[in-house]
């Protein structure tokens, strides 16, 4: 029995929990290659938040993880209602819209920096220009870099979350639209009172992956900006990255990833008891 | 268009309350077309510009003018197939290893009853739940010298191959599936005389084919989009996959939009032709990892 466990539990260790527990023993250490390490207790953790770079970034995270979490789980919510069907054109517009949710984000990343580019020629400038509006700079200036890139992230997420708001209300019982038609609901009534509380379950579980996704965002920001324009699009995994790779400043690094995991952790635990509690009653 | 999949909508069968009347059919048509136009025209014009002969650095074409193959000429000579093929033993390998691990691991899950077990559960668990990010920083520096081994991982494709190779969203799809096989039939496949192996191989395996699905494009897409991995796991561009080494493209003046696009695409085709292939699977695979 044991044994079928083992190509699992080895790969698991080696890669996933020595890792971990190493993150978590350099996040208390001054790590100085070739010479060993210093033990400082909190000293890391307490760089991590003095630091400006880090209180910037978690400033963009959470604006981030809130626009694009609102964003996504919205957008999702209209486009499984308007997507809701099963006829063939209906079909193949879903196939379309499911497409970046299998498109490897970095690829996004730069089909969206072409169609961002910041011309008057560049394409979505010269399509809005049709409604005589822009050129937008979008990822070039300070002001718009970090909206175009939540920007990214709700197109990329929105398609996702429908495929689950799809299968919420499929479960649906569709005797209750013919009961509250009788009953004299309108359309909105309907919405309203049948179908947001039917898909009360498939919401918690959107916002929790969908915030969980956001907080760690990496490849998206790194692939359009780099953090840049002066910094104004740096999130807290860019920040870690700079620090651990760039800067090479492992002790500080590690006690920002811990961090970042104790958040998601406590996020993750506080939805799972809400909705335990709710499951309950 | 509408009505050739079944019969005509009533105003029952959707929340919104659509019909088969022209004026709703009418809306959901201009509705359907603002959304393939924002969801499908990114895609469209990628795929045209990389086929097409642009001058214009900053131009993307809708349809292609011009046709032309010479910006996947110029790929070629980027080493961008090189990439490519980096990308695609890497993406066969690492799904092979997955597969095989959460196969193995999902049969003992599943058959038995064992001391340890919810452990083992809570182990793989949290495999899924952990953020890549967070170990990012260690994960590189145990990349670089595998402990009690020794060896130096970075610049081969098992560095990309063995960490994902373990993904506990595999391992938890096939232990409930296989949970829901009757013991019985494996029972009288023991008695036939067939080993534990054999059992699973011929036995449950086959019928095991949704499941397999899901963890197959699942497994990809995860594997295809990684991105840090690759990055900390490189020892130069030479080892790069094909979604890190596109970066490389736009970084030099020299490189057109085409050639970036043509990038694009090669990069894009193979998770294309996979989601294509395994569509069904990916709708039950949204659902399962949200009901986790």
């Amino acid at each position: 029995m044991w044994l079928l466990l083992t190509p699992a539990l080895l790969l698991a260790v080696m890669f996933k929990f020595i890792p971990l527990a190493e993150g978590i023993y350099y996040s208390f250490h001054k790590v100085t290659p070739y010479l060993g390490n210093t033990w400082v207790g909190l000293d890391n953790y307490a760089k991590v938040l003095g630091s400006s770079g880090f209180i910037d970034a978690l400033g963009h995270t959470v604006i981030l993880a809130g626009v694009q979490t609102a964003g996504s789980v919205i957008g999702g919510l209209l486009l499984a209602l308007m997507l809701e069907g099963s006829s063939l054109g209906l079909w193949l517009t879903r196939t379309v819209v499911v497409l970046p949710v299998v498109t490897a984000t970095a690829v996004i990343g730069e089909i969206w920096r072409i169609i961002y580019f910041p011309d008057a020629d560049g394409f979505l400038n010269t399509i809005l220009a049709w409604f005589h509006l822009g050129p937008f700079p979008f990822l070039d200036s300070p002001r718009t870099a970090l909206i175009s890139v939540a920007a990214v992230g709700i197109w990329a997420g929105a398609p996702y979350n429908m495929v689950i708001f799809l299968a919420g209300l499929a479960g649906i019982d569709r005797n209750l639209y013919e009961a509250a038609a009788v009953d004299g609901a309108g359309r909105w009534r309907r919405l309203w009172s049948i179908v947001i509380p039917s898909l009360r379950s498939s919401m918690v579980i959107v916002l929790t992956l969908a915030a969980i996704r956001a907080l760690g965002i990496f490849t998206e920001v790194y692939v359009l900006t780099g953090g840049g324009p002066a910094n104004s699009t740096t999130t807290w995994m860019t920040q870690v990255y700079t620090q651990g790779f760039d800067r090479s400043d492992v002790g500080v690094a590690s006690a920002a990833s811990i961090l970042l995991l104790a958040t998601t952790l406590t996020l993750t635990i506080i939805v799972r008891w809400l909705t335990a509690r709710r499951s309950e009653s | 268009m509408k009505g050739m999949g079944g019969p005509a909508p009533s105003r029952f069968d959707s929340a919104l309350g659509w019909t088969a009347a022209p004026s709703s059919t009418v809306i959901r048509l201009v509705i359907a077309a603002v959304l393939l136009a924002v969801f499908g025209v990114p895609f469209l014009t990628v795929v045209s510009s990389a086929f097409s002969h642009t001058s214009d650095p900053t131009q993307l074409a809708v349809l292609p003018t011009d046709p032309t193959l010479d910006n996947f000429r110029a790929a070629g000579e980027w080493r961008l197939f090189t990439y490519l093929r980096n990308s695609l033993i890497i993406a066969g390998g690492g799904l092979l290893l997955q597969m095989t691990a959460s196969v193995l691991a999902g049969y003992a899950l599943s058959r038995r009853k064992f001391r340890g077990q919810a452990l083992v559960m809570l182990l793989f668990l949290i495999t899924m739940m952990l953020p890549e990010e967070v170990i990012a920083v260690p994960l590189s520096i145990v990349l670089g010298d595998l402990p009690l081994l020794g060896i130096n991982l970075k610049g081969t494709v098992l560095a990309i191959i063995l960490p994902v190779g373990i993904w506990g969203f595999s391992i938890m799809v096939m232990t409930e599936f296989m949970r829901d096989i009757p013991e019985e039939i494996c029972e009288a496949a023991r008695l036939d005389g067939l080993s534990e192996i054999g059992v699973l191989g011929r036995i449950v395996l086959p019928m095991c084919k949704p499941a397999l699905g899901v963890i197959t494009i699942f497994g990809f897409i995860m594997i295809w989009n990684q991105y840090l991995l690759p990055l900390i796991a490189s020892d130069g561009p030479g080892s790069y996959t094909i979604t890190v080494a596109i970066a490389l493209l736009r970084d030099d003046p020299s490189g057109s939009t085409g050639l970036l696009a043509a990038g694009s695409v090669l990069a894009l085709a193979p998770s294309l032709i996979v989601y294509l292939l395994l569509q069904s699977s990916l709708v039950r695979g949204i659902t399962a990892g949200a009901g986790k």
